[in-house]
């Protein structure tokens, strides 16, 4: 049975349902209790589980999300949220340091069982220190599991999975996504961690993309459609650990390739994706793989300007076009 | 003062323990045995054997890179802590951790974090946890001054106080974060007073008097457990030998390091027998022998130990897949 | 002045992919020269020019598609004066003025080695094209990567030239059974003689010059059709067209699928010699897809031997226009009736396919007793 939601309601509802089946779980953050988290995500869960598992943090993001990775060690299943991607930087040190090395320097003695849940990615005119897509960043990081849920099926499935996980997981919320409706299945078997999932089949290019970027690319595929384009979009859902195999069947099908990522193209996870086709399926490109990501610049405030940033729609064809241009 | 025998005795045994089984690293070190970063905790055994003896067996440990003290004191086997500094399988982190990373589950010691004030929020979360789960354990948190210049130190004892959470932090207060002295680094020098502004309970004690640590540690776990609130306690010690094994210790005089040594807390401990008329019970030969055996046993079986796989390298980046 | 066109290679054929120009504008040809390969349905195809003269221009570059009829190139007669006589002030004497070299040579010279040009291509597209066995160079125009699609292009044109040629075949052999009325006649014959004439032969030669029984039943068919020349032509506008020439379509069959059927042209003028080395240069040729338009196009009738096979009979189906085909089954050891003693022979079925239209039974009887008496005879098949 299904319902149509948004996807805030959705990633609460899997705090509610966790909370309510598991009492190790429990949710802290900066203003996650009395103001209702930051988007509004943990809106009405201090009343429906008081303070003691709804805890508001100071600002000190290491603090906090040390003690979620320590009360993990020690037996909880802890949801720390941090306000945005950018303030998770105070909390390096936890989650590089600690988190994601514990269970291997301990010689397989302590496993970090945490939920580490941020908003990331920009369009809300919030200047440089509030706007980066910085998932692909962590990703770079052994040791941890990087989720990006595009849809409210995997906002609510992703945070049931990540709590079910023996090991840290970093889910990124795009701030922009906290407000989409979509069909929420409760009873659906969810897509495990690591698997990527093809949203639109098509024979000519893959696009592949991951959370708000999805939507961009589906719109895109679209217009390509009209213009006898088939693009293939593959949803990564996870960046770490990647799901080369569908990445790489699909490249085998299409022979060309457009990532479209919010964050920026150096040292980022559009090369990253590059880099592994390269590597496992050079012989099976037919053009030079494209990108569509972020202008590198730290994000502007100005509307237009941040727009201009972004990638859009018709970067996403124009790229798609030169794909196919020299057929 | 009176001195339970029995106690002073396995005092010195542990203390004893931890300066043997260290000398024994250095020597291993330039035989090329050991590699890495080896910090060695000489001359700062009385905070380690002191705060143990106050521990339960159901608390928690987490300490910094400075480590062997406190794996030695809290019962890690000492062929285990040998094996994991000769990076062999039947180490206590299975060679993955080294001198600087000693973890143990069944002694409850969670590291061996080498990132200075890493292990304070963590200690947090443990404790949290307990609180949650209302258990009724203590997580006891080491730490150098060093790390009261870290940011992490200051959000730590807020949230902890805040949170009232059961921890008992321990600052090693050797006075120097490397080659940095205290006074290098300190607008204020007396740790516990600055510790004190978070509203926790905090005092100084002599760190290289054994007697004095245990009774502050246990004096610190009780009121833990009556308050339900962490308690500090900063320990004055000093670290005999370098901060590394590379070090020339042009940061401070050895005239200073000779000082130091007078307050030995070996020579404290046998000073204080000496003063009751116990020094005779200490049977420090016998000590002596028993521990070099200890020792002989551990380093033979280090080097009989196994190499792990590489093709396990990747174990344990990751828990293993476990049945759904 | 005449324009050299696309030639029309088959009924089929509407357009061809002209691959490779053998000539270049200046250049004399003579009647007969192959001066273009043609890419066809049916596999890379040589065309020939039909006349005298000098290749004035060429029309259509290599690489492109033309339909049949369309101009490929303009030869100038030998006794047509030369383009530059032509009134000033003509395209064509603009052009030959500006194609005079320059005075002095622009490129200096180099002792040093000039490096092969790297074909660009997508890593897909070298992979596939080294698979196939495809040169990239003969792909890549204007310095423009080569993707997979051309790679491709070429791969089908060389398997689709099987699955066309299937496509070919059915076509025509549906055709030929809703058009044609046959009929079928088979006779036995004793091959014990010429096999041994053969053997005898053989013995002189070396192994190359050394005579195959196909080239034997060839000759024997050519001769038979000297003697019934009905059975030798083509049926067109509802009437028998018989033939000089005896060019027998050899059934070829191709390594991978499909099967041709090109002729050994003017066959009645050859010596058994001559028409072994001509079926050895065909199968060849048609191996490696360099057959001459004329040769498949103009045969006057097929010869199918499928013995190779183990196949004892063939009914066979005519190719229009053709009025007939001869089939041989496979030569084995068999009884026979000499009067009234009876042996193990070396036998085989000859068949004969007839266009009822065109001959009768009693003309195809004739036909089948003439090649028995001739393999009967073989000394008649020098």
């Amino acid at each position: 049975m299904s319902e149509i939601i948004t996807y805030r309601e959705a990633i609460r509802a899997a705090i509610q349902e966790a909370m309510k089946s598991d009492e190790r779980v429990f949710l802290m953050g900066e203003d996650v209790g009395r103001y209702g988290g930051s988007y509004a995500v943990s809106m009405g869960l201090l009343e429906q589980f008081g303070s003691e598992r709804i805890i508001d943090t100071p600002l000190s993001e290491s603090g906090f999300t040390g003690a979620g990775i320590g009360a993990a060690i020690n037996g909880m299943r802890p949801i720390v949220e941090i306000m945005t991607v950018n303030f998770s930087f105070l909390a390096l040190d936890q989650i590089i340091n600690n988190a994601a090395t514990m269970l291997y320097m301990s010689g397989g003695q302590f496993n970090v069982p945490v939920v580490i849940r941020m908003a990331t990615g920009g369009g809300n005119q919030l200047g440089s220190q509030h706007s980066h897509s910085l998932e692909g960043w962590y990703a770079h990081i052994t040791g941890l599991k990087i989720l990006t849920p595009a849809t409210v099926q995997d906002a609510y499935d992703m945070l049931g999975l990540a709590l079910k996980d023996p090991d840290p997981v970093l889910i990124f919320e795009h701030a922009l996504l906290y407000n989409n409706k979509g069909e929420l299945d409760k009873q659906a078997v969810p897509i495990p961690i690591g698997k990527a999932s093809v949203r639109r089949m098509g024979k000519d290019i893959t696009i592949i993309t991951y959370g708000i970027s999805l939507f961009k690319s589906l719109e895109a595929a679209e217009i390509l459609s009209k213009e006898g384009i088939e693009a293939e979009v593959i949803d990564l859902r996870s960046l770490r650990p990647m799901d080369d195999e569908t990445i790489i069947n699909s490249v085998r099908k299409t022979h060309r390739i457009l990532i479209v990522d919010e964050g920026w193209k150096s040292g980022g996870i559009s090369a990253e994706i590059m880099a592994r086709i390269n590597e496992l399926a050079f012989y099976e490109l037919d053009a030079p793989m494209q990108r569509v990501c972020s202008v590198e610049v730290p994000f502007p405030y100005a509307h237009h300007l941040e727009q201009a940033v972004l990638p859009q729609v018709e970067k996403i064809v124009a790229a798609g076009h030169k794909l196919m241009e020299e057929l | 003062m009176q001195i339970d025998i029995k106690q002073a005795r396995s005092y010195y045994r542990q203390m004893l323990l931890i300066r043997r089984f260290e000398e024994k690293c250095m020597e291993l070190y330039g035989y090329e045995l050991i590699r890495g970063f080896l910090h060695l905790y000489i001359g700062e055994e009385a905070i380690a054997v002191g705060v143990m003896d106050a521990a339960d067996a159901a608390d928690a440990v987490i300490t910094t890179y400075r480590d062997h003290g406190q794996a030695l004191a809290r019962g890690i086997e000492p062929k285990a802590i040998m094996a994991e500094l000769f990076g062999k399988l039947e180490g206590c982190s299975r060679g993955r951790g080294g001198s600087m990373h000693l973890f143990d589950a069944k002694t409850r010691f969670y590291g061996g974090i080498a990132i200075v004030a890493g292990g304070l929020p963590i200690a947090l979360g443990m404790a949290l946890a307990d609180k949650m789960m209302k258990r009724d354990r203590v997580t006891i948190c080491f730490f150098g001054e060093g790390a009261v210049a870290e940011g992490e130190f200051h959000e730590s004892l807020n949230l902890a106080v805040l949170w009232k959470l059961p921890v008992l932090f321990v600052c090693e207060n050797n006075l120097y974060a490397m080659g940095t002295a205290l006074e290098c680094s300190e607008s204020e020098q007396n740790i516990a007073k600055k510790a004190s502004a978070y509203n926790i309970s905090a005092t100084q004690v002599d760190g290289m008097d054994v007697f004095a640590v245990a009774k502050s540690a246990k004096d610190a776990i009780a009121q833990i457990k009556k308050n339900n609130s962490p308690v500090f306690i900063e320990c004055l010690t000093y670290r005999f030998r370098a901060h590394s094994m590379f070090d020339a210790e042009l940061y401070r005089d050895k005239a200073e390091v000779e000082n130091w040594k007078q307050k030995d807390p070996l020579i404290v401990l046998k000073k204080k027998l000496e003063a009751t008329a116990s020094g005779s019970q200490l049977g420090e030969d016998e000590l002596e022998k028993e521990i070099a055996l200890v020792i002989e046993e551990a380093v033979e079986f280090a080097k009989n130990g196994t190499l792990e796989s590489v093709a396990d390298l990747e174990k344990f980046v990751y828990s293993p897949k476990v049945q759904q | 002045m005449s324009t050299f066109a696309m030639p029309s290679l088959g009924a089929d054929m509407k357009s061809a992919v002209l691959m490779e120009w053998k000539v270049k504008e200046g250049d004399r040809v003579s009647k007969g020269d192959v001066i273009a390969e043609v890419e066809t349905s049916k596999g890379v195809i040589e065309i020939e020019i039909f006349e005298d003269g000098i290749v004035e221009k060429i029309l259509v570059p290599e690489e492109s598609e033309a339909k049949v009829g369309t101009p490929l190139a303009i030869i100038r007669g030998l006794d047509e004066g030369i383009a530059a006589q032509e009134p000033a002030g003509s395209d064509v004497a603009a052009k030959t003025s500006e194609a005079e070299p320059p005075s002095t040579p622009l490129q200096p010279v180099s002792d040093e080695p000039i490096e092969p040009k790297r074909v660009k291509s997508s890593p897909l597209a070298r992979k596939k094209a080294k698979e196939l066995g495809i040169e990239l160079s003969s792909l890549s125009k204007d310095d423009k990567a080569v993707h997979l699609a051309q790679v491709e292009s070429k791969k089908i044109s060389s398997t689709t030239a099987m699955g066309g040629m299937r496509q070919a075949i059915a076509k025509a052999m549906s055709r030929s059974n809703a058009e044609i009325p046959h009929y079928y006649l088979s006779t036995a014959i004793n091959m014990t003689l010429a096999l041994h004439w053969l053997e005898e032969r053989n013995q002189e030669r070396t192994i190359e010059d050394r005579i195959l029984p196909a080239a034997l039943l060839i000759r024997a068919v050519v001769l038979a059709l000297q003697e019934v020349p009905q059975l030798n032509g083509f049926w067109m506008d509802d009437d028998l067209h018989m033939s000089e020439a005896i060019n027998p379509g050899i059934a070829i069959s191709l390594r991978k699928e499909g099967l041709v059927t090109p002729a050994i042209l003017n066959a009645e003028q050859m010596d058994i010699d001559t028409t072994m080395r001509s079926l050895s240069d065909l199968i060849i040729r048609t191996r490696s897809g360099k057959l001459r338009s004329s040769e498949i196009t103009q045969q006057t009738i097929t010869i199918t031997n499928l013995g190779d096979l183990g196949v004892e009979s063939v009914y066979g189906v005519i190719y229009p226009p053709q009025v007939a085909l001869v089939g041989f089954g496979r030569i084995m050891d068999a009884p026979w009736a000499d009067g009234d003693s009876l042996s193990v022979r070396k036998v085989m079925q000859a068949t004969l396919s007839g266009d009822h239209r065109a001959t009768d039974g009693r003309t195809g009887g004739q036909f089948l007793n003439k090649l028995d008496q001739i393999l009967q005879t073989p000394e008649e098949l020098l």
